[in-house]
């Protein structure tokens, strides 16, 4: 291991705060959106836990549908922009990324920090619109509601989803630009670890899908202020052309919360089961797959709002296809697990749990993805539940496993192992209980979105608001023994689960400049039967 | 600055940095045509729908102004890209007059569209809303006509004046830019030229369709 004394940790490199908020380097921007990212995702929390409250008895106990109406639009909002589309990519991506090429940086490192200062700003702008004042319209704007007779700051919010915006293209681009140019040496597309490969799917559909809705917020936007617009039917225009354009980025925007995951689960199996992931190309075009087909299927949002019978079975179709390349990459964890020693540790538990809730995520969504089906169980709760398992179950699962993974490479420090394993259990446990009832909820045909519901819909209810406190617990320990370990952890070694991947060459935590040598790549990734990956010139 | 060429550390040469910047802005470019694009589909999805309206609306546009502005960008681009060529043979001196050129022309397209042009239809009261002037039953879709051309002229307003001060901070730095080493003035040269390929479609859209039939 190169270990020299010169060599100053990223975290001892400057404690000012000036070192952190005016840094440059990958690592530190990457610990400054966990800060932001954290925060926000808690905020969003508070707006579950209320909806959850409201929802315990049948007439609502928040007293004000309007309010409602607030809670679960600062919940989308907040959620989808600030928590799912940038999480995995801004705080495990922009640390690892370079790490994982064998550079030193990413390509553009002032790029990147302003992308955090962006993210910032509209974060704050966007707290401002959903609790001083509030948005009503949900998390997707539907015209003529947003423009014309929602009350409360939706310009404020629009703004916030714009900056927003144009600090996931900033990533984004960093990312595919870094992946194309600043791959160590010998590391060829096909020797790249598959967490690279799947940013790099993510980052095509944020450079390419966030920009169509950067306009037509844009657009809305100038509906609301000026009262006339493209998309107000009164003078000529189409609501409906909203939804499409909506729809364009917020599907794809969907693997941009779901593809960071895919990769981090294919980085953990392999590493705990001390096997070569399995069918490698296969995972790897799976995830293009994914992002390519991923533009294709927006429709399938529209099925009951007047599009015609020909186009909603043609997306009907297409959203079948993308079942395909994701059914591919569940059989090869599993496939990679086959006659694996497998190892229970907290990031395994996490990937095993998020393969059975992704999946069961993934089958309702051919529910849902299904013409007849869909016009029965479209604005329900199977709908609630269906996108929840993909992307709390899915997504967060996928995000905490990466979290635990890489923390001793983050901090130099080793979390408690079984309080990890205990958050895992109870997440696992936690989310089922809280969202399986959903399912039953939405076929029996209870709405989603409404403030009350029938007497009968009540014990369902009431076990899906009791459980997500279970839920809660499981979200806030990582928070306590995460922030322990920081204190009284045990010091990481370079590499403590004897993992391959050029992220694990160099001390933990890294230094500054990543790797004393620039490494060269001779071997494939994933090779656990096999000695070592990587040589040191 | 000196002729020595310096890079980043990220980087393994100062040619390295330079192939990547330029992938960078080219990247940039494409998710700036797709920011663009909802407008360019929105406008002609709305025509297909009404486009005698369309018409009305288009033929109260100043077709003399459109073809002069379309001019001024063309040939900003040009002067822009002989300063390019300029620096590139050696001549720091013509690239800053090239490209002073190049801003010129730009202003006189902001001058001639939002000082001359916009205000003729605004006194012509062709902004949507209560006094929009086009009366009868092409009111409504001419309404949307002109919401798509302020909306869509004042961004490409905003494109042409991020580009002047870009223009300006390359004129401002000219000292360091040597034959070997100019890629800030190809990156933003990349950029003006863009801004105008937003014009080349705008361009048709507001003037020359509606009076084509």
């Amino acid at each position: 291991m190169t270990h020299s004394a010169a060599q100053v940790s990223y975290l001892d490199d400057g404690h000012t705060l000036r070192s952190w908020l005016l840094s440059t380097d990958h690592k530190r921007i990457a610990i400054l959106y966990i800060v932001a990212i954290t925060f926000f995702f808690f905020v969003g929390g508070v707006a579950a836990f209320l909806i959850r409250y409201n929802l315990i008895s049948p007439n609502g106990l928040i007293g004000s549908a309007e309010t409602y109406n607030r809670l679960f639009s600062m919940h989308g909002i907040l959620m989808v922009w600030f928590f799912l589309v940038p999480a995995a990519p801004v705080t495990l991506g922009n640390f690892l990324t370079p790490l994982m090429l064998g550079a030193r940086d990413l390509a553009f490192p002032r790029l990147n920090l302003l992308s955090w200062y962006l993210f910032v700003i509209a974060g704050f702008i966007a707290l401002y619109a959903v609790v001083g004042g509030g948005v009503d319209t949900g998390w997707t704007f539907y015209t003529p509601l947003t423009s014309f007779y929602s009350k409360g700051h939706v310009v404020a919010a629009v703004v916030a989803i714009f900056i927003a915006g144009f600090s996931s293209i900033a990533t984004g681009l960093n990312f595919i630009i870094s992946i194309h140019k600043l791959r160590a040496p010998g590391m060829t597309w096909y020797k790249m670890p598959v967490f690279l490969w799947s940013l790099y799917a993510t980052s095509v559909i944020l450079v390419l899908a966030t920009p169509v809705l950067a306009m037509t917020l844009l657009l809305l936007a100038f509906e609301r202020i000026f009262g006339i617009g493209v998309f107000d039917p009164a003078i000529g225009g189409d609501p409906l052309l909203f939804q499409h354009l909506f729809w364009f980025y917020s599907h794809p925007a969907v693997y941009v919360m779901i593809l960071p995951g895919f990769g981090v689960i294919s980085e953990i199996i392999p590493a705990f089961s001390r096997k070569e992931l399995f069918g490698y190309k296969f995972v790897v075009w799976a995830s293009i797959a994914i992002a390519v087909i991923g533009f294709l299927v927006w429709g399938h949002h529209m099925f009951v709002a007047g599009t015609s019978l020909y186009s909603a079975i043609v997306f009907s179709l297409l959203s079948y296809m993308v079942a395909v390349p994701s059914a591919i990459k569940v059989f090869n964890w599993i496939g990679t697990m086959h006659k694996g020693y497998i190892r229970f540790d907290a990031p395994m538990l996490y990937a095993i749990g998020f393969i059975g809730l992704f999946t069961t995520g993934g089958l309702t969504g051919l529910f849902v993805a299904a013409l007849a089906a869909d016009v029965h169980l479209t604005q329900t709760y199977f709908v609630v539940a269906h996108f929840h398992y993909v992307m709390v179950g899915g997504m967060v699962s996928a995000y905490f496993a990466g979290f635990h993974f890489w923390w001793p490479k983050m901090t130099g420090r080793l979390y408690p192992e079984m309080w990890g394993r205990v958050g895992a259990i109870l997440i696992f446990v936690g989310f089922n209980l809280t969202f399986f009832p959903q399912f039953l909820l939405g076929y029996l045909g209870m709405p989603r979105r409404y403030f009350a519901y029938p007497q009968h819909f009540e014990a369902l209810n009431l076990l899906s608001s009791a459980s997500a406190m279970v839920l809660a617990v499981g979200y806030l320990l990582p928070l306590g023994y995460f922030a322990w370990s920081l204190l009284y952890g045990e010091r990481a070694s370079a590499n403590p689960w004897g993992a391959t991947g050029l992220e694990w060459t160099t001390p933990s935590p890294p230094p500054t400049e990543n790797f004393a040598v620039t490494p060269t790549v001779t071997q494939p990734p994933y090779q656990y039967e096999h000695a070592e990956t990587v040589s040191h010139e | 600055m000196s002729d020595v060429a310096t890079h980043e550390f990220q980087f393994a040469s100062a040619e390295h940095q330079r192939e990547t910047a330029i992938s960078g802005i080219w990247l940039f470019l494409a998710s700036e045509a797709l920011f663009f694009g909802p407008i360019f589909l929105s406008w002609i999805y709305a025509r297909l729908a009404d486009p005698s309206a369309f018409d009305a609306g288009a033929r109260q546009t100043d077709l003399t102004i459109g073809i002069v502005n379309t001019a001024l960008l063309i040939a900003s681009s040009f002067a822009y890209g002989v300063g390019l060529a300029s620096i590139q043979f050696g001549s720091r001196r013509r690239m800053v007059v090239w490209l002073l050129f190049a801003c010129t022309l730009g202003l006189a397209f902001l001058g001639l569209k939002f000082g001359v042009e916009w205000r003729s239809d605004l006194e012509k009261g062709l902004f949507p809303g209560a006094n929009f002037s086009i009366q009868g039953p092409t009111r409504n879709g001419a309404q949307l006509f002109f919401a798509f051309y302020f909306f869509s002229t004042a961004l490409h307003g905003l494109h042409l004046i991020v580009g002047l001060g870009l223009v300006a901070w390359i004129i401002s730095q000219a000292r360091q830019f040597t034959p070997k080493r100019h890629t800030p003035v190809l990156i933003v040269g990349l950029y003006w030229t863009f801004i105008d390929i937003i014009w080349l479609v705008l361009f048709p859209l507001i003037y020359l369709i509606g009076r084509a039939s």
